[in-house]
């Protein structure tokens, strides 16, 4: 495609299939995690394993932390040309209020820049989609499909 | 590079009913575009028409549809809008958006009379989203990464934005063959998104000379963002705009 751009579904409750124009059918399946109040659920149920990725945002630790009320919802791992690509949303009250990356791919320095700058910045968007009450987003940005396709599996398995 | 269409039923959804065939074929279809119609496949009808292996009457008579499609749109935005951006055979810019239109109006035929189909942010919206809810659909801000331009909302509307991508192709001015710079990004508003998308390319490539371009475009309205942080939109735009 010539353009480069993400979408990210705001609405959550009708998201019905998703597929990828050059799919990779996914290899793990969705697992979901709930939270039990105070006390720390750590049980992630997901086959994938977690890895350490550069950059600042939270990874792969965060369903150990959940509080009342959150559900920890595994997306299946994406492959991508770059590498395998998964991420978790934490759920609260039909809400997404985290999204973590579990694993991406950090073969290159360029795979870690992305790591960096751009798996945040498309954190940042799915909750600014959210947060405006939107159903899409229209817009030019990073190459985004294994984030996207993650998230994707996640929204429609858990929310 | 691989692109993710959604889909968005909330009627099926809510009623935990609809028809989960029609998604299949959907599928299928969105499938079957890219194996047909991919440059980046060596086997496909678009690969293999360009490089002059097989006539055009070997090809899928979609192909046919699809050149008739975009020698239309190039010769409205006189020749901002091409088939041959990068030098060889790629109907991409138009084929994205005609799948999308096409796998949506598949949902309708199958008694949807609310969804929304988007591919990697170019979407097309059908009926509403709920009884009296408007689809909504945010223009992200190309300057500032994480927010929204502005939303824009409303029913059976198609949204298709180009901009500058941080990595990959630019879209190209076909008249100087160097990387589309006059604007940071333009959202094309439109009924259908095969010609919506199509069009935003084009103006897209035209740069500040789009705004005249799509304003004389009848049913077709555009906002833009400057690389200054500017920002302009044609004057039947603001009927897109969300009240609140």
């Amino acid at each position: 495609m010539r353009r480069v751009v993400l979408a990210v579904t705001g609405t959550i409750a009708g998201l019905v299939a998703l597929l990828s124009f050059k799919s990779h059918d996914p290899t793990t399946p969705v697992a979901a995690t709930s939270g039990t109040g105070g006390s720390s659920t750590s049980s992630t149920s997901s086959s994938s394993s977690s890895t350490t990725v550069p950059g600042e945002f939270p990874t792969g630790s965060a369903v150990g932390g959940l509080t009342a009320g959150e559900t920890a919802i595994t997306g299946k791992v994406a492959d991508t040309v770059y590498g395998p690509v998964q991420i978790r949303l934490i759920v609260k009250s039909h809400k997404i209020v985290k999204v973590t990356v579990l694993e991406q791919p950090t073969n290159t320095i360029h795979d870690i820049q992305i790591g960096e700058f751009a798996f945040p910045r498309l954190i940042s968007e799915t909750l600014t989609a959210q947060d405006a009450k939107i159903d899409a987003v229209s817009g030019a940005s990073y190459t985004s499909a294994g984030y996207i396709s993650s998230l994707q599996s996640a929204l429609d398995h858990g929310l | 590079m691989g692109t993710v269409v959604s889909f968005d039923v909330p009627d099926w959804a809510s009623r935990d009913s609809g028809d989960g065939a029609v998604l299949d074929r959907a599928r299928q279809w969105l499938h079957w575009v890219d194996a047909t119609f991919s440059p980046y496949r060596d086997d496909s009808d678009v690969s293999r028409f360009g490089r002059g292996s097989i006539p055009l009457a070997e090809c899928a008579p979609e192909l046919a549809e699809v050149m008739a499609a975009c020698a239309d749109v190039s010769a409205r935005s006189g020749g901002y809008f091409t088939t041959r951006p990068g030098g060889r055979f790629d109907p991409s810019g138009y084929v994205k958006g005609w799948a999308i239109e096409r796998a949506a109006a598949m949902l309708t035929a199958a008694g949807s009379a609310g969804h929304s189909v988007n591919g990697g942010g170019d979407i097309q919206c059908v009926g509403d989203r709920g009884p009296g809810q408007p689809w909504r659909v945010g223009i992200a801000d190309p300057l500032r990464p994480g927010s929204l331009a502005l939303v824009v909302t409303g029913q059976d509307f198609a949204v298709a934005t180009s901009g500058i991508a941080e990595r990959g192709a630019h879209i190209v001015n076909p008249h100087t063959g160097q990387p589309a710079a006059g604007l940071a990004s333009l959202t094309v508003v439109g009924a259908r998104l095969a010609t919506t998308d199509a069009y935003a390319t084009a103006a897209f490539a035209m740069g500040p000379a789009g705004r005249d371009w799509v304003e004389s475009l009848d049913g077709y309205e555009a906002f833009a963002v400057t690389p200054g942080g500017q920002v302009w939109q044609t004057s039947g735009f603001r009927a897109y705009l969300a009240s609140a």
